[in-house]
């Protein structure tokens, strides 16, 4: 076991360095950073300084070499717009998005899975019909659209809910916390409905074909016909053995929600990690937009891994095939 | 008896009056955050504004760029290369340090640092000389007409605190982490209290600033969103008090909501198309060693084809100013007899195209930003069809700014035909613009000339008004050289694009400054 989460640990260096040798590659397209950073007024001679002293007049290859050594030993270099460490900037963001995710997947999961079940039992029901119908549009909408319909209802129209940022945040040793007070958690209502509204649709229609085709399956025929009740059938027996593949969706969806918290933060000017990762490509900020993607695909390694490990925990047909694997 | 209720009225009245007094919070945002908060760096329009409430020069610009004492009271001429200036008495740093003329000579070698991004407001300053606490004499180079307009941008540092701190020496922001870039001490009207990138700035009033506060503020919050959408929802509901650029399809439903206004107005920034006028075969033709450009009928023809009103109409709603020179109003230099310009008329474009061996028309690449200006894309989507009339396809490549800018500069060696670019004059002069966008045979000058325009009166004319003080003199070569480029069509002069800013029920006044930037010092709340 301890081998196997090593050997998982090592390959994903190898996914880090494609990463990053895939994306200082593709930072050659995206333009200029020093007409951002010195002004227009800015001399040729000290356009030049500045793309000396930042290293850009250097090859491909040397500007790689470079980054990946600093980043071995921690060192991700500052950033051209706000000039501070990568390290602090992303610091700093990193509660802001890892919050709104966590809100907006346990929405997803204290959502999805109940209605999921729901329509699964009920197949036929109207409120499952109202709900599948309601779920097309949570599927087929864009974020930020969803985003600006919930700032003209809530703030506009209602004015209850504020329309952008964190607002008022609570430090929690070091932590900037939207979590622990009403006038906190007011402000990650909306940005957190907008990006679980895919995942949530996502899971429930999931859990409502597993459901479906568990319930069709013999043990559920006998758990009936040894009278148990609905209660134990569906939850015990049925949703227990849908719990696999939700597993799997939830692990890679709480990856992709990150990656689309880049709209939502967008939207809400929420301060995280993706909002971030967007001005840096506004402003050419190579330093940002190589540890973030670095970061993300770190979170997707680890998240995989995890996922991986579960497995074991929920399947006991894995642990069984493990163990006879080690005779 | 009644006397205790009168006292009790009396205390109840004081404190509604002072909660009133207290509630002048003023917010607004803007679709970015500053760059940073070292005066000498980071030489960006928003960054530059926010500074300018902390930091104060000798001379402030006001919100109608008219120039006003600041840090010096008074100033006098006292030979064609040297200016007196005697200093403000009693003035204090944010910290409490007096300002003396020390401030002012550190403050000058350090603007001229290397990695500083505002050498260009000194220039052409050769020494500050201390006279004594209160009085310096500045040396220019040559004789400097534009040294009064320049000043205002050069703000003045504390010497202890630079000195402290440790802060003298200016890192590119983007190397290392400098104290300046991250602290504030000026002798401006406003403090720092806090800045969160990318969240907020927040500033408080300095009750000991020298000059007697126009504005009513008890604090003010700077807040960047960068979703138009999201801006305009957050100033409809209230979280904030003004916001811009308002988007040109929202000027209209700021003013017919209730209590809030679209305020808008001229910008200073000269939108234009330029062509490669260096090359001597067009890249869009190649093997066939001919630039058409290079012929005057045929940038005139181009000229002619475009239809200014319709996009004027159309494309801006109305939300622009066509113009025929490439300085603004209120740009020292401005002609008003002389912004015509050529009409439009297609059948005289197909002739001067016919009459330079284009009858056929061509194809050419046209360069254009997508996120810069106001509608910059709209705009060059609106020049295609106008050209397609007479012949002429043009290719529209429109991409980011970082792109954009990138493409038609010097890294890529001006790797552009056609493109379009907006200028606003840093210094407020003509000058400016002929150094930096109408020559290129100096050092430092055509910077941003990417279709490497040169004629050898504008070069000459361009030397001489730099060093002409005589107003009459120089206004009369700045005519020449104006006249001069409008006939070699060196530039097709497009429009002013108009400020929009949305304003909230709370604010009783705000200074709309063409600059399109909010001075704090001239906000009053209701």
């Amino acid at each position: 076991m301890l081998a196997y989460i090593v050997r998982r640990l090592l390959q994903s260096v190898l996914v880090l360095l494609a990463v990053a040798f895939i994306a200082f590659s593709l930072f050659t397209f995206v333009g200029d950073p020093v007409n951002n950073m010195v002004g227009v007024e800015a001399t040729d001679a000290e356009r030049e300084w500045a793309r000396k002293s930042l290293g850009l007049d250097d090859p491909f290859p040397v500007q790689f070499a470079r980054f990946v050594g600093h980043a071995v030993q921690g060192d991700f270099g500052q950033s051209f717009r706000l000039s501070i460490p990568v390290e602090t900037a992303i610091g700093a963001r990193l509660p802001a998005t890892l919050e709104l995710v966590f809100v907006a997947a346990v929405l997803a999961l204290a959502i999805g899975v109940p209605l999921g079940v729901y329509t699964g039992l009920h197949r036929d029901g109207a409120i499952s019909r109202i709900l599948l119908t309601a779920s097309l549009v949570g599927i087929s909408l864009p974020t930020f659209l969803i985003g600006i319909i919930l700032i003209l209802i809530f703030s506009v129209w209602l004015g209850w809910l504020p329309s952008f940022g964190r607002g008022a945040t609570v430090d929690l040793w070091g932590w900037e916390s939207n979590l622990v007070s009403w006038e906190g958690f007011k402000s990650i209502i909306l940005p957190s409905v907008t990006l679980c509204l895919f995942q949530l649709t996502l899971l429930m229609r999931l859990v409502r074909a597993e459901m479906l085709e568990v319930l069709r399956t013999d043990y559920v025929k006998f758990a009936r016909a040894r009278g148990l009740t609905n209660r134990a059938v569906n939850f015990g027996h049925a949703l227990k053995n849908t719990l696999v593949p939700v597993i799997t969706i939830t692990g890679l969806q709480i990856g992709s929600l990150i990656a689309f918290a880049i709209i939502t933060e967008t939207v809400f000017q929420w301060p995280g990690m993706g909002l971030l990762f967007l001005q840096a490509i506004q402003f050419v900020d190579i330093p940002i937009m190589a540890a973030y993607l670095c970061l993300v695909a770190f979170i997707f390694v680890v998240i995989n891994l995890f996922v991986d490990l579960l497995y074991y925990a929920i399947d006991p047909r894995l642990r069984l095939d493990g163990s006879g694997h080690a005779h | 008896m009644n006397k205790k209720i009168l006292s009790v009225i009396l205390m109840l009245l004081a404190f509604v009056v002072g909660v009133a007094a207290e509630a002048k919070t003023f917010r607004y945002s803007t679709s970015g955050d500053i760059l940073g908060l070292d005066p000498y760096t980071n030489n960006e329009g928003p960054t530059n504004t926010m500074k300018n409430n902390f930091y104060e020069g000798l001379i402030h610009r006001s919100y109608d760029l008219s120039l006003h004492p600041a840090l010096a009271t008074d100033w006098k001429q006292t030979s064609p290369t040297t200016w007196r200036f005697n200093l403000r008495k009693g003035v204090k740093f944010h910290n409490g340090n007096a300002f003396t003329a020390d401030d002012v000579l550190i403050s000058f070698d350090r603007i001229r640092e290397p990695a500083s991004n505002m050498t260009f407001v000194v220039a052409s300053i050769e020494k500050i000389v201390k006279i004594d606490d209160h009085t310096i004499d500045i040396v220019t180079k040559q004789p400097d007409p534009t040294l009064l307009l320049n000043m205002p941008n050069f703000w003045i540092m504390d010497k202890e605190w630079l000195e402290a701190n440790n802060a003298f020496g200016i890192q590119e922001g983007a190397t290392v982490s400098t104290f300046a870039n991250l602290n504030v001490n000026g002798t401006g009207p406003f403090m720092l209290e806090e800045w969160v990138a990318d969240t907020r700035t927040v500033l408080v009033p300095n009750p000991n600033w020298w000059d007697t506060p126009q504005h009513n503020l008890t604090k003010a919050i700077f807040q960047p969103i960068g979703n138009a959408s999201t801006r305009v929802a957050a100033l409809l509901s209230g979280e904030i008090d003004l916001m811009y650029p308002v988007p040109l399809q929202d000027i209209a439903r700021l003013d017919n909501t209730p209590g809030v206004t679209a305020l808008q107005g001229p910008e200073l920034r000269t939108i234009f198309l330029g062509f490669d006028q260096h090359r001597k075969e067009l890249m869009d033709m190649p093997g066939s060693g001919k630039n058409p450009f290079l012929d005057v009928r045929v940038r005139k023809a181009f000229y002619q084809a475009i239809d200014i009103e319709a996009i004027h109409r159309v494309v801006m709603r109305k939300a622009s100013k066509p113009t025929g020179l490439m300085i603004a109003e209120g740009i020292n230099g401005f002609q008003p007899d002389m912004n015509t310009r050529f009409p439009y008329d297609p059948a005289a474009s197909r002739k001067l195209l016919a009459d330079a061996g284009y009858a056929q028309g061509f194809s050419v690449t046209f360069d254009c930003p997508n996120d810069r200006y106001v509608n910059d894309e709209a705009i060059c989507l609106a020049i295609v069809p106008m050209l397609k009339r007479i012949g002429i396809d043009a290719k529209l490549n429109a991409q980011t700014k970082s792109l954009h800018f990138e493409k038609i500069g010097r890294t890529k060696d001006y790797n552009t035909s056609f493109f379009m670019l907006g200028w606003t004059p840093g210094s407020y002069d003509a000058h400016n613009p002929l150094v930096q966008l109408m020559s290129l045979d100096g050092e430092g000058q055509g910077t941003w000339n990417s279709g490497r325009y040169t004629n050898p009166r504008v070069e000459e004319l361009t030397d001489l008004i730099g060093g002409e003080t005589d107003v009459d003199k120089r206004n009369a070569m700045i005519r020449e050289a104006f006249k001069i480029h409008q006939d070699d069509v060196g530039h097709i002069p497009l429009h002013q694009q108009a400020l929009a800013w949305g304003i909230g029920a709370k604010v009783k006044e705000v200074k709309q400054r063409p600059h399109n930037d909010v001075d704090l010092r001239y906000v009053t709340m209701k």
